[in-house]
């Protein structure tokens, strides 16, 4: 596309098939404690 | 939802629902608003003085393109999903928090766990105590694998030994209950030694140093009991242990105020001394505190996470790049959707003990007996504790629906939403509006780092 670039290639729709296993790191676990910041985590299963 | 700004000259489209982040040229920027409800001959009159037809219709073809993919322009499907989720899940446990000190050798004057003692009495954990914690955890994790403790206070290495038996215990329970123990510490560095590092190298995952930046900022907010500032003592400590970990596994981790809202000084102070995993957040306080931030300082404090982000994207082009945590974002391998409307997991997955073994739901909830969830020998005893985190969610927070980054934050602090409306359902809405901002920054400086890998990778071929 010419006028258009993504940077992502996974949609959050898709996330839905096969998500929630829950063994990625809990957020307060890496440097927070004072917020929520889960959107910066990491999928545990794509490592 | 679309959610569309301009940063550091770069014109970017956020679609909400999907989680794709689309950088465009000017002329698309300037039709998403409106592509949907009007017809292309309507677009092409509107435009068509300063755009050539050509490229509008061009313009055009890559936004169905994107529409067809599900990424531009898709509902919010996830409600009920995550409803499913919530009522299919049997509770588990699979994080602890465990205040192994209350108390300090610190006296930092924004500290939400007033000294170490969190409005009771200065306690350490018993080793005793600890174990019941661990087999709590183990008992109450169901399938789940990875469990994590983090050791916090206080300060925990004032409960040096105990940290240590506790470790050697969960290495002797993981093996029998085929479980994988993450430890992380976080410390003021006033008491870390050699052997201590030695100790938290082999051992822990993850170790959070606390310094927040500049000299005089640091040792105004983080004095010793008497007075005196903490930065020269601890200083080359933590760089010592940041290089001794490879400058991974780690963050210096600092709190700016409303003293230092050129906070982003700080932040390349940090840097520039070699540290290279960093995070520097705002503080939560209240406004009768003199140095909690409040909206009038919202556009200085703005500006100050554009100047960083343009800094950092400046730093990665010459090979200087370093990670400030709340800009961190995986755009390949992000959470997924579960996780993000699940959030930090407080209440539920995620637990604060006391050195007395009491549950709460995370550790800024400790001190607050109205929270009280139970403890390490009996168990959750208020398991409507327990519910009411776990049905808190972005859907059930009114001030969410239409937000943007509701899929980054999850919905924000239950601490801090409690803190200042007195329910978790609520938002603290400073916290909010920065969030907001880190997202904006945070998605910039992925573009501009696709734009140098991809020039990069153009001059190779």
């Amino acid at each position: 596309m010419k006028h258009i670039k993504t940077l992502n290639t996974q949609t959050l729709q898709n996330t839905m098939k096969k998500g929630g296993c829950g063994e990625c790191q809990t957020s307060c676990q890496s440097a927070c404690k004072t917020s929520c910041t889960v959107g910066n985590q990491s999928c545990e299963n794509n490592r | 939802m679309v959610h569309q700004y301009k940063n550091n000259g770069y014109h970017i489209l956020l679609d909400v629902n999907s989680g794709s982040v689309h950088v465009v040229d000017e002329l698309v920027y300037e039709m998403v608003p409106y592509y949907k409800e009007k017809e292309l001959s309507e677009i092409i009159a509107l435009l068509k003085d300063r755009y050539p037809k050509e490229e509008i219709r061009e313009a055009a073809a890559d936004l169905e393109e994107l529409i067809n993919a599900g990424k531009l322009y898709t509902e919010d499907i996830y409600e009920n999903y995550i409803q499913e989720i919530v009522e299919a899940k049997k509770p588990v446990v699979k994080a602890l928090c465990l205040h192994i000190a209350h108390d300090c050798n610190l006296a930092c004057r924004y500290c939400f766990a007033e000294e170490g003692e969190y409005h009771g009495r200065r306690a350490l954990m018993s080793y005793e105590v600890g174990k019941k914690a661990l087999d709590f955890l183990i008992a109450n994790s169901g399938s789940r694998k990875n469990l994590e403790v983090d050791f916090f206070g206080g300060e925990p290495l004032l409960n040096w030994q105990v940290v240590k038996d506790l470790v050697a215990y969960g290495r002797e329970q993981e093996k029998l209950h085929q479980k994988n123990f993450r430890f992380t510490l976080t410390t003021n560095g006033v008491l870390l030694n050699d052997e201590v590092q030695e100790f938290v190298n082999r051992e822990m995952s993850n170790v959070v140093l606390s310094i927040d930046g500049r000299k005089e900022v640091h040792d105004y907010m983080r004095p010793f009991r008497n007075g005196a500032g903490s930065y020269d003592r601890i200083l080359p400590k933590f760089q010592k242990l940041a290089d001794s970990r490879n400058q991974e596994r780690y963050y210096v981790r600092g709190t700016f105020t409303r003293h230092n809202k050129d906070f982003s000084k700080d932040v390349l102070h940090l840097a520039d001394l070699g540290f290279q995993q960093i995070s520097v957040e705002p503080v939560v306080g209240t406004e009768e505190e003199t140095y909690a931030l409040r909206a009038e300082d919202l556009p200085e404090v703005f500006a100050e996470y554009d100047r960083l982000a343009a800094e950092m994207v400046r730093r990665y082009r010459t090979g200087k790049a370093f990670t400030f945590f709340h800009f961190m974002l995986d755009l390949t391998g992000g959470p997924c959707v579960a996780k993000r409307l699940s959030g930090c997991g407080s209440g539920t997955e995620y637990l604060a003990v006391t050195p007395w073994g009491d549950l709460y739901p995370c550790h800024q909830f400790v001190g607050d007996e109205k929270y009280r969830m139970g403890n390490v020998d009996e168990g959750i005893t208020r398991p409507d504790i327990r519910d009411t985190f776990k049905n808190c969610n972005v859907y059930s927070k009114e001030k969410c629906r239409d937000c943007f980054a509701k899929f980054y934050c999850s919905g924000g602090c239950a601490a801090n939403a409690h803190k200042f409306h007195g329910s978790i359902h609520e938002t603290y809405d400073i916290s909010c509006e920065l969030e907001r901002k880190r997202v904006e920054c945070a998605i910039m400086i992925k573009a501009a780092e696709a734009e140098k890998d991809e020039v990069e990778s153009d001059e190779e071929k």
